[in-house]
């Protein structure tokens, strides 16, 4: 499993109710449930990967979290994780506002644009930033909306949402991201993990 | 029709009161079952069927001498695995294929019932079947399954008896039918009303059947059951054994001798007031408004895992409707998985080989067993 799904898990507490959003195969939602006694739920856009949840036998619906999260009442799950699709959505502001409606508490990662390997490679090679957390090309990529660790932070301080939690992640190395170091971890980190409430 | 031999039938002594007031008792269901019930009882699962089908879901239907209607799902090593599982399928009643319905005698005036017989629902027909676990002594089934208007009877019956099952699958269904589906049982009706043969229902005693009313019934729905881009791709404008059009009213065209012939096969296996019945049924069928218009409320007592499959091309029960019972679901936090399967067969295709429906099923099935082991 990959480290980044490695400190989501730390993030959440035991027999706790959790929605995966965009589960994909359900990795993580296996380890959950395996590891944490999660009472945990899947929302997938994808055919063959809700197909890959019920091979695990997991509790996974099909739908975009853009329009299918408002099914869920206020609150009902202990926490939303979203990890790497923010910057996918048309609206990643309502996407954010309907996680922490459904959710007591959001997991937000988000790929970091501003990694020092993105900036320089925009800045060098004068073409769209190519990395391991962004391998697709400008025509193809699924990304609509990137932002920095910096952006991700401000945005929600703007919105008065709560931050519990920050991390920087780079490789195999986890840090705690605070307001004296947001510029360096802004820089060397190439994700971000926020634990969030409203 | 003679078929009486190959039918196992539970008679129910316990009088039943229907939704219309009437109350039957002594009452027969006709049922079928495969595979074997374990000893703690628990991989029972019961198969609902749809408007046309009947008990015998999977190998040969010993009264059409054909496979039975859902052979791609169920048997030996397929999705619903009837080398693990109990299977229990019963003949609704209202139908024809020896459960209680309009082709019987009244007991108390000897004459076959015809129009006579009391409007049923989909309600009396799962409280009707709910009779079969006590008669197998089981507690609690592992799954209730069904597609279309066996979905509906899913629903009802986890609505009606929240704690009888662990799981739960309705299939290409809808929790109340719409204008367009009553629209279209509708015209099915009308075409078996307006055969002269019909005789009020009482063709019985001049020994006819309203055949040709019967099959162009069966030939509307048939349609709906199809997808455009199906028919397209199977018939398009192909021309039936012959070079030219003949300018005339024969089936010119493949799709109208597809449909003359699915009418003609159907009319020597079902019976034309049996159709009208339990079209009515299913047109009656509105689960929210049992519940004030609440659907959730439906569920709020059952703590079962639900299993909501749509496919792409269904326009007769569209993916949307399913995902209304999804989301009924969710508001009220039970436990719903949810697929919509690409498939270009239409509402069919759920009695089809579609790969990734068949897979989905054993999966979700297989794997909630073992979590229950």
């Amino acid at each position: 499993m990959k480290n980044e799904f490695n400190v989501i898990a730390d993030l959440i507490e035991k027999n706790t109710r959790v929605l995966d959003v965009g589960c994909a195969d359900g990795v993580l939602m296996e380890f959950l449930k395996d590891n944490k006694n999660i009472d945990i739920r899947g929302l997938e856009i994808s055919k063959n990967k809700v197909q890959k949840c019920i091979e695990k036998g997991l509790t996974v619906i099909e739908g975009n979290a853009e329009f299918d999260l408002k099914q869920f009442p206020d609150k009902s799950f202990d926490y939303v994780i979203l990890s790497q699709t923010l910057q996918a959505f048309l609206n990643p502001e309502l996407v954010i506002n309907e996680l922490l409606r459904v959710g007591k508490k959001a997991i937000v990662t988000i790929p970091n644009f501003g990694y020092w390997k993105v900036r320089l490679h925009l800045l060098l090679k004068g073409t769209m930033p190519v990395t391991e957390t962004l391998p697709d090309q400008w025509y193809n990529t699924p990304n609509l909306h990137m932002c920095t660790i910096k952006d991700f932070v401000y945005f929600v301080k703007s919105r008065n949402i709560k931050i519990f939690k920050s991390l920087a992640l780079n490789k195999k190395n986890t840090s705690l991201i605070n307001s004296n170091n947001l510029g360096i971890k802004n820089l060397f980190s190439d994700l971000g993990i926020f634990l969030i409430e409203k | 029709m003679n078929t009486e031999k190959h039918i196992k039938t539970l008679l129910i002594k316990k009088p039943l009161k229907l939704d219309c007031g009437k109350i039957i008792n002594n009452f027969p269901i006709a049922y079928e079952t495969y595979g074997s019930l374990n000893e703690k009882k628990d991989n029972a699962i019961l198969v609902f069927h749809a408007l046309t089908g009947d008990q015998f879901v999977t190998g040969l239907n010993p009264v059409t001498n054909k496979d039975g209607w859902w052979s791609y799902a169920v048997g030996p090593n397929k999705s619903i695995d009837t080398n693990k599982y109990f299977v229990i399928c019963s003949n609704v009643i209202g139908g024809c294929l020896g459960s209680f319905g309009p082709s019987h005698k009244d007991a108390e005036t000897q004459k076959i019932f015809g129009i006579n017989f009391p409007v049923i629902t989909i309600n009396d027909m799962v409280n009707a079947q709910y009779n079969l676990l006590e008669h197998f002594g089981i507690d609690k089934l592992f799954s209730i399954v069904g597609g279309s208007m066996g979905g509906m009877q899913v629903l009802q019956f986890i609505s009606n008896f929240p704690d009888k099952a662990k799981t739960v699958i309705p299939i290409a269904c809808t929790s109340s039918h719409s204008a367009q589906n009553i629209a279209f049982n509708e015209l099915g009706r009308q075409a078996i009303t307006a055969d002269s043969n019909w005789n009020e229902g009482n063709y019985n005693l001049q020994n006819t059947i309203p055949n040709k009313g019967l099959a162009v019934a069966r030939m509307a729905a048939h349609i709906t059951y199809l997808s455009k881009k199906g028919l397209q791709e199977k018939f398009g404008r192909k021309l039936q054994e012959r070079e030219d059009l003949k300018f005339g009213f024969d089936a010119d065209f493949q799709i109208e001798s597809y449909l003359r012939y699915q009418g003609s096969v159907f009319v020597d296996r079902f019976d034309a007031n049996s159709y009208l019945y339990i079209t009515r049924a299913m047109d009656y069928f509105d689960l929210a408004k049992q519940f004030n218009g609440n659907l959730s409320d439906a569920f709020k007592e059952t703590k079962a895992k639900f299993f909501v499959i749509s496919f792409t091309s269904d326009w007769l029960y569209p993916t949307q409707e399913n995902k209304d019972i999804v989301i009924a679901l969710n508001s009220i936090g039970a436990n719903v998985g949810f697929v919509e399967i690409d498939s270009d067969k239409g509402h069919d295709s759920f009695l089809l080989d579609v790969p990734e429906f068949l897979s989905a099923l054993k999966n979700f099935l297989d794997k909630s067993y073992t979590a229950t082991k």
